[in-house]
């Protein structure tokens, strides 16, 4: 390490590090000015941790993006001041700016994905950043590079300054990057949602590491994020911001337990933490006995329609999965093919009218599970019970019943509509391809539907690019429930969007619910969400089901190691939040 | 592990709080909390058609390539509009004068009147490179959808097809073919034409068809019950026109080049067909002493073909799928 980098002897801690005073941040978009950001305040001092937590579109990344002087596109600071260490560098040239990155100020980005560039190995992209800052060059910068690299945390440091990006999982690349970040030893790191694209069990080693190494160095850490249960946790200090403006700050405990603007009283309510409960739908007895009241017409219909037998009453577990594997071919491993078991011998039953969520990671293939059950991917062996009935023996016929009954809501709200159709036709689908009613009932049931996703009736002529992500989803859960199917599979419904949307969303869906007798298999890899709206969990890990049990075990008593892992690494949840 | 966590936090009751980071809660007037997540009703509906258009009805260069179009589609519709004369009328006695009040732009070598038939031979160009377009986005859109969509065995087999056909080059195989036949007209030159210019088609529409068959409203139609060819002929194919009405767009302006290439050589067009290509093979004989005879035509064809690729470059940035994701 050279001498001048050394982190700086005993610094000043009670002057500010960082202040932003007013500060107003406007886009020019078709030639009108947006304001992104309107009067922003806040401070932070040395090696003080500040977390600026928000929904998508508050403003958060913007503020941040002004302190370093990357605004994208046509960003502009238009009002107050940027004082760095003193100095305002709200309007400081482009020169001044290459001297405060890196050096004085550094950046962690959100995207790990995309964030390293493909081409260069690892080692490379950390020794640009050490020899851009003026700190060493040729060997020096690259011996220095592996110890950044080490310092990450990332084991076998000169092997991996060989590797390249697509050698490294998303933690690790998330460690380059803190490693880059913090490669020259700024005395500011603004780390946009460092974690927010990373497996819950990584999120947290990682902001652990990132807590250790800023703890060590001094570094002062600007935390964006819109996670408020991880900025608690992480902050001493919180702004929050909403639609531009900060609209509550201060210690961060404080915040949590005694919010008193009205916003962050409902993002409080929202966040996903270990003190949620289940919501409570007046009467879950009730619902299951509705859930099989409907069943039993649906049944009796079903079985006067097909001549195939069917057992004599609905079953009370809606649907059972027995022995389910899938097996993929991977493309390109000789001409064999090596083959992939996505879904390991799963079986677990679904009670009619209640929430069954299966948890897992990426990759652990829960989603596959959704896709055999919707019968959209055949199993390569077991089967799938819907109603007593094997699904995969089913005809055309069969099938197309089978559809009305099971309707799917999908994880991408920009992807789940199809941009070219009005949220009218889009709803109206399901009902015309399956012949319901003429054109007249149609769009009163479309209508009705509207009203039960509180969608205001002036959206039906709008198109899905007019509506935010919690709206188009809403008209995705309108769209999966016109048909009034028993089974709703939810694959990762929420999980695109901001808790407070979230929250809506799930209330939602917990209302209907209780309203419609419905029967939800929820996927989801947030275990927060579990909480609010299942009955029963089932844990995946790998492909193979690792437990199965009621919500109140799972979260009192974890059985599986894997599952005790996944509680932990839930942010925020050593916090008591809220009274 | 979470010792570095606690240990960097404030005690709660807050032991010391600094200066610029006290309680601050925003006024409520100041912070509208309108309910979260509402639709915003005053913006005005638009489809995704409807917002492309907002969006070109302000480029100039839209506006002039679509003037321009217009202009050529009204002329080749209704040429007697713009001039009395019978472009096909020869006058030997004032063959190779220049302009007069009688001819605007002078007479050719042939006798005829330069402006009639710079008029006439709109109706040529336009006609030809509609009708190949027509066909050449029917056919390739359709090969190209079913290849996409369908993929395996059958997208296999109509790509290695449509890659034969995009080897050959369009001119060359266009040259080769019309030799060939002995009636030769506006039909079967564009005929030969769409028979080398679909396979781009098809394959820009394969590729817009894999891109948005992985959509999730696509497996939402699967799990409707919807069939396969419903799902694509109305989820699909609608939306991944976008980037064929651009190519085809773009290659209207390059078949109209083609046949006038073509008739220029006399394999395109019969002579009896008042066409570009032909007037300007006709009029190198007298490049060196009446050099206009030969522009006229030629600008009429550049500004044709300019103005198709203008307009191609103007769809494309409103159609571009990138740009719309908001």
């Amino acid at each position: 390490m050279s001498p001048q980098n050394a982190p700086s002897a005993p610094v000043d801690r009670s002057k500010p590090l960082l202040e932003v005073r007013d500060l107003e941040v406007d886009f020019t978009s078709g030639g009108r000015a947006v304001h992104a950001v309107r009067k922003a305040n806040f401070t932070v001092y040395p090696g003080q941790t500040v977390a600026i937590v928000g929904e998508s579109g508050s403003g958060k990344s913007t503020s941040a993006m002004a302190v370093i002087g990357l605004l994208p596109g046509s960003g502009k600071v238009v009002g107050g001041q940027i004082l760095f260490d003193g100095k305002d560098i709200a309007h400081a040239s482009h020169r001044e700016y290459v001297s405060l990155r890196g050096t004085h100020i550094g950046m962690v980005p959100q995207d790990p994905m995309s964030n390293l560039n493909p081409v260069w190995n690892i080692g490379f992209q950390v020794k640009e950043a050490i020899e851009a800052n003026g700190i060493a060059k040729g060997a020096a910068a690259k011996k220095r590079a592996i110890e950044v690299l080490g310092e990450a945390g990332l084991g076998d440091a000169a092997r991996r300054y060989r590797q390249y990006p697509h050698e490294f999982s998303g933690g690790m690349r998330q460690r380059a990057l803190i490693g880059i970040g913090l490669a020259s030893r700024p005395r500011l790191l603004i780390a946009d949602e460092p974690t927010s694209a990373l497996d819950v069990t990584v999120q947290r080693g990682i902001l652990d590491h990132l807590d250790s190494l800023t703890a060590d160095l001094g570094t002062a850490v600007l935390l964006i994020t819109h996670d408020l249960g991880l900025a608690a946790e992480r902050a001493e200090h919180l702004v929050v911001m909403y639609k531009g403006q900060v609209v509550e700050s201060g210690p961060a405990l404080e915040i949590l337990q005694d919010p008193r603007h009205p916003y962050t009283q409902r993002l409080v309510a929202a966040a996903p933490s270990l003190a949620s409960r289940r919501m409570q739908s007046s009467h879950r007895a009730a619902i299951v006995e509705q859930a099989e009241v409907r069943a039993e017409q649906v049944h009796e219909q079903v079985a006067a329609a097909t001549p195939v037998a069917v057992p004599d009453a609905p079953t009370s577990d809606v649907i059972e999965v027995q022995g389910l594997t899938k097996e993929f071919v991977i493309r390109g491993a000789g001409v064999r093919g090596e083959k992939l078991r996505a879904v390991d011998d799963v079986n677990f039953a679904v009670r009619r009218g209640t929430t069954l969520a299966v948890v897992g990671e990426s990759g652990s293939g829960k989603s596959t599970v959704a896709q055999m059950v919707l019968n959209l991917l055949p199993a390569t062996s077991g089967k799938v019970l819907f109603d007593g009935v094997d699904i995969t023996t089913l005809d055309r016929k069969q099938q197309f019943a089978f559809r009305r009954r099971v309707q799917p809501i999908f994880q991408n709200p920009y992807g789940s509509l199809d941009p070219s159709w009005s949220i009218y036709s889009s709803v109206e689908e399901p009902l015309r391809v399956h012949g319901v009613g003429d054109a007249k009932s149609r769009e009163a049931r479309v209508r009705d539907l509207l009203d039960k996703v509180s969608l205001p009736q002036s959206s039906l002529r709008r198109y899905p690019n007019e509506l935010s992500g919690g709206q188009r989803q809403r008209v995705a859960i309108a769209r999966a429930l016109a048909l009034q199917p028993e089974v709703v599979v939810c694959d990762e419904a929420v999980s695109a969007l901001d808790v407070l949307v979230q929250g809506q969303i799930l209330r939602l869906l917990n209302d209907l619910q209780a309203e419609l007798g419905l029967t939800y298999l929820f996927i989801t890899h947030d275990l927060a969400v579990v909480r609010e709206i299942a009955d029963d969990v089932v844990v995946m890990q790998k492909g193979r089901l690792v437990e199965h049990a009621s919500v109140d075990q799972v979260f009192t008593s974890p059985q599986q190691e894997y599952t005790k892992a996944l509680l932990e690494a839930i942010p925020g949840g050593s916090l008591q939040l809220g009274a | 592990m979470s010792e570095p966590t606690t240990g960097r936090h404030a005690q709660p009751g807050g032991a010391v709080v600094r200066p610029g980071q006290e309680r601050f809660v925003a006024p409520l007037e100041e912070t509208p909390l309108a309910a979260v997540d509402a639709v915003d009703e005053s913006a005005p509906t638009g489809g995704l058609f409807s917002d492309a258009w907002k969006q070109l009805r302000k480029r100039p260069i839209f506006i002039v390539a679509s003037f321009i179009i217009l202009v050529l589609v009204v002329v080749s519709l209704f040429p007697s509009w713009f001039t009395s004369t019978n472009p096909r009328f020869v006058d030997l006695s004032v063959a190779l004068q220049g302009p007069s009040a009688a001819h605007p732009l002078g007479v050719t070598r042939g006798g005829t009147d330069v402006y009639a038939r710079l008029i006439y031979g709109a109706r040529a160009s336009v006609s030809v490179g509609i009708l190949t377009t027509i066909m050449v986005v029917v056919f390739g859109g359709v090969v190209g959808a079913l290849a996409g969509f369908y993929g395996g065995w059958l997208d296999a087999i109509l790509s290695r097809i449509a890659d034969i056909f995009f080897a050959l080059p369009l001119i060359l195989g266009a040259i080769v073919l019309l030799q060939t036949i002995k009636s030769r007209n506006v039909v079967t030159v564009a005929l030969t034409l769409a028979l080398f210019g679909w396979p781009q088609v098809a394959r820009i529409m394969r590729g817009a068809v894999l891109q948005v068959r992985s959509n999730e409203y696509v497996t939402a139609a699967k799990s409707l019950g919807l069939s396969r060819m419903a799902t694509l002929v109305r989820h699909v194919v609608p939306n991944a026109l976008g980037p064929v009405i651009v190519v085809a767009t773009i290659s209207l302006g390059t078949f109209i080049a083609a046949e006038a290439t073509l008739s220029f050589l006399s394999l395109g067009l019969p002579p009896n067909i008042v066409s570009w290509g032909g007037d300007i093979s006709n009029a190198r004989a007298t490049l060196r002493t009446d050099p206009m005879i030969l522009l006229w035509p030629s600008i009429g064809l550049s500004i044709t073909v300019l103005s198709f690729l203008m307009l191609g470059d103007a769809l494309r940035d409103a159609l571009d799928p990138k740009g719309r994701t908001r």
